[in-house]
């Protein structure tokens, strides 16, 4: 059985399609990445999933259960983490942790028992007392990790679950995940706007306006951009791409005066290329392709600028009020 | 159906937990009341003198105080809905397997447990103000608030699902309490106005239950209960307006909550 086998599903709000008729599956145990930016349609897709939305067409299973049929069972048997926090900060960690027990109906001595391994899991054990309103940005995301886990559930959806918090925190967050799939035998399923983030994952679906643009490992990804990534520069650069069209059949493109190119293994191929190539080389470089260079070949446009218009936005906003 | 009932207890659970948590919460809703008591009471019981036989103006209006008490308590059981909506708790809620209908009877019966809570507080006054207190008294206080206060809190709830910041919330609440509780004979008997404000109050449910309230404290032997074209309301036929009215607010509420998305 799949752990999530989507087919078709799709999502209007309005005028806008959210979601554009996605279907992809994820085996039990993945670590399965949604990359995209913001407003591509990644908290869309979660909130059917976890059946907070109703889809507009098309259908999914988790778990097995039919997400508009089975609605608890999907329920029952998912943990989610959502973008925003949603923690009673009145409420002490440990009271967050039993309130989300007694509404899974989960048997007082396993909840207990739980709640005392997870609190310890994400360091939290000797803070359980103390409300989470007390706790910084990186506490309550691990808290809201802890408790999406309590009710033993098969999948965890996790909603950009590092947004915003420093390198440091998203590294220690990204231990504990990796140590519960092992642990907990967990199937994962998250979004993420962050490359670096992606490539913690199995697998990878690249996501823009809606549509699932490619999917893959995220080296099965940097190959189909077409391999490692050669640059070099020389006093020539437009005879040097004539040199590389006609020598080795690919299409160069030349960006500040340097001339780039993609080929399979560049590790062999470097040193015959400079051996071969007439003219005096300045300067050299190979490196494999990164998600970034993947999302631009794959969309036309960078990840990047849509996260800064985000940004943009939301300073205008904060302009407005303050002033 | 074992959804319902566990989403039932848990929701109400949490309002206990957060009103216990919460002592700037639980001081604060006492002020009002207490303000109303003291300086209406202080402005007016020696100029009034006594309503009726034995009713002074205090003890009048202190059963209508709790009602008041009542009311705004539950009431809140609504805030308590946009605030999780504000601060994301909501969705934790949402996405339980206790379904929405679990949700509306938890906060309702949390709201109203609360205002309960705080009638029964309350209570430590009347020996100040001379009304005598009797088991029996306590006993028969106990249902007719829970009756009042689900009917409020329901209401609370049906407004609070039309409302997306606690501000707006707030603000409408306060424009229908004042009304409701002026015009409900908590501080004078509704028999006794211009005809206008007869009808107005007469057709306010409220007014039906600070009088049940009253006439647990004072009976109904002084002459100031309400009457409908004629007759004397009793507490069950009180009771039984405000059950109906209420039950009928807090299939509302969950209606709305279950369309909503
Ligand atoms: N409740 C909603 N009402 C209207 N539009 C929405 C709503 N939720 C999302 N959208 C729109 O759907 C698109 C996808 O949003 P979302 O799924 O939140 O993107 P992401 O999580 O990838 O940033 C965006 O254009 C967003 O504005
Ligand atoms: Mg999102």
């Amino acid at each position: 059985m799949k752990a999530i086998d989507v087919e078709n599903l799709s999502r209007r709000f309005g005028k806008i399609e959210a979601v554009k008729e996605i279907s992809f599956a994820i085996e039990e145990g993945e670590i399965f990445g949604f990359l995209g930016p913001n407003g591509a349609g990644k908290t869309t897709t979660i909130n059917m999933l976890c059946t907070l939305l109703r889809p507009g067409g098309g259908s999914a299973r988790v778990n097995g259960f039919d997400i508009v049929r089975q609605r608890s069972d999907v329920r029952r048997s998912i943990g989610l983490v959502f973008q925003q926090s949603t923690l009673d900060e009145q409420l002490s960690a440990e009271q967050n942790l039993r309130f989300h027990g007694y509404a899974y109906g989960v048997p007082a001595a396993l909840r207990e028992q739980r709640i005392h391994d997870l609190l310890t899991m994400v360091e939290l054990y000797d803070r359980r007392q103390h409300k989470v309103r007390t706790f910084s940005g990186g506490m309550k995301r691990r808290l809201e990790i802890a408790r999406g886990l309590l009710h033993l559930p098969r999948v965890l959806f996790l909603d950009e679950p590092t947004l915003g918090l420093d390198p440091q925190t998203r590294k220690h967050i990204w231990d504990y995940l990796h140590d519960l799939r092992q642990r907990e035998n967990l199937t994962i399923f998250l979004t993420t706007h962050y490359m670096d983030e992606a490539e913690n994952c199995g697998r990878i679906a690249v996501i823009d306006h809606g549509r699932i643009v490619a999917m893959d490992t995220p080296d099965g990804l940097k190959n189909a951009v077409g391999g490692d990534l050669v640059t070099f520069s020389t006093a020539d650069a437009q005879a040097a791409a004539q040199f590389v069209r006609e020598q080795y059949h690919v299409e160069p493109q030349i960006q500040d005066g340097q001339v780039r190119f993609h080929v399979t293994s560049g590790e062999t191929f470097l040193p015959d290329f400079v051996r071969e190539f007439p003219q005096r080389l300045l300067s050299v470089g190979l490196r494999r392709p990164t998600l970034e260079d993947v999302f631009l070949s794959l969309t036309g446009h960078e990840i990047r600028d849509s996260e800064l218009d985000a940004k943009d936005l939301m300073r205008q906003h904060m302009q407005r009020w303050q002033r | 159906m074992t959804e319902i009932w566990r989403g039932v207890w848990v929701v109400a659970y949490r309002e206990i937990l957060r009103f216990v948590g919460d002592r700037a919460r639980f001081l604060s809703s006492f002020a009002m009341p207490l303000l109303f008591l003291i300086i209406f009471g202080a402005g007016f019981t020696r100029t009034i003198g006594a309503l009726a036989q034995g009713v002074n103006y205090i003890q009048f209006m202190y059963p209508g105080i709790i009602a008041m008490t009542v009311l705004t308590s539950s009431l809140f059981a609504g805030m308590s809905v946009v605030a999780d909506r504000e601060f994301g708790f909501l969705k934790e809620i949402l996405v339980a397997p206790i379904g929405r209908t679990g949700i509306v009877l938890g906060k309702a019966a949390g709201g109203s447990l609360v205002a309960l809570i705080q009638a029964l507080v309350m209570l430590v006054l009347a020996p100040i103000l001379g009304v005598k207190l009797t088991p029996t008294l306590v006993l028969s206080l106990i249902p007719v608030v829970i009756i009042l206060s689900l009917g409020l809190s329901s209401l609370g709830v049906l407004i609070a699902s039309f409302m997306q910041s606690q501000q707006g919330f707030q603000l409408f609440v306060q424009i229908l309490i004042f009304p409701l509780i002026f015009l409900a004979g908590v501080f004078f008997p509704v028999n006794n106005v211009p005809a206008w404000m007869e009808i107005i109050s007469k057709v306010n449910p409220l007014t039906y239950g600070v009088d049940a309230i009253r006439q647990i404290f004072l009976g109904s032997a002084h002459g100031l209960g309400v009457t409908v074209f004629g007759h004397v309301m009793t507490v069950p036929s009180e009771m039984a307006l405000v059950g109906v009215l209420g039950a009928f607010l807090l299939l509302g509420a969950v209606i709305v909550f279950n369309r909503q998305e």
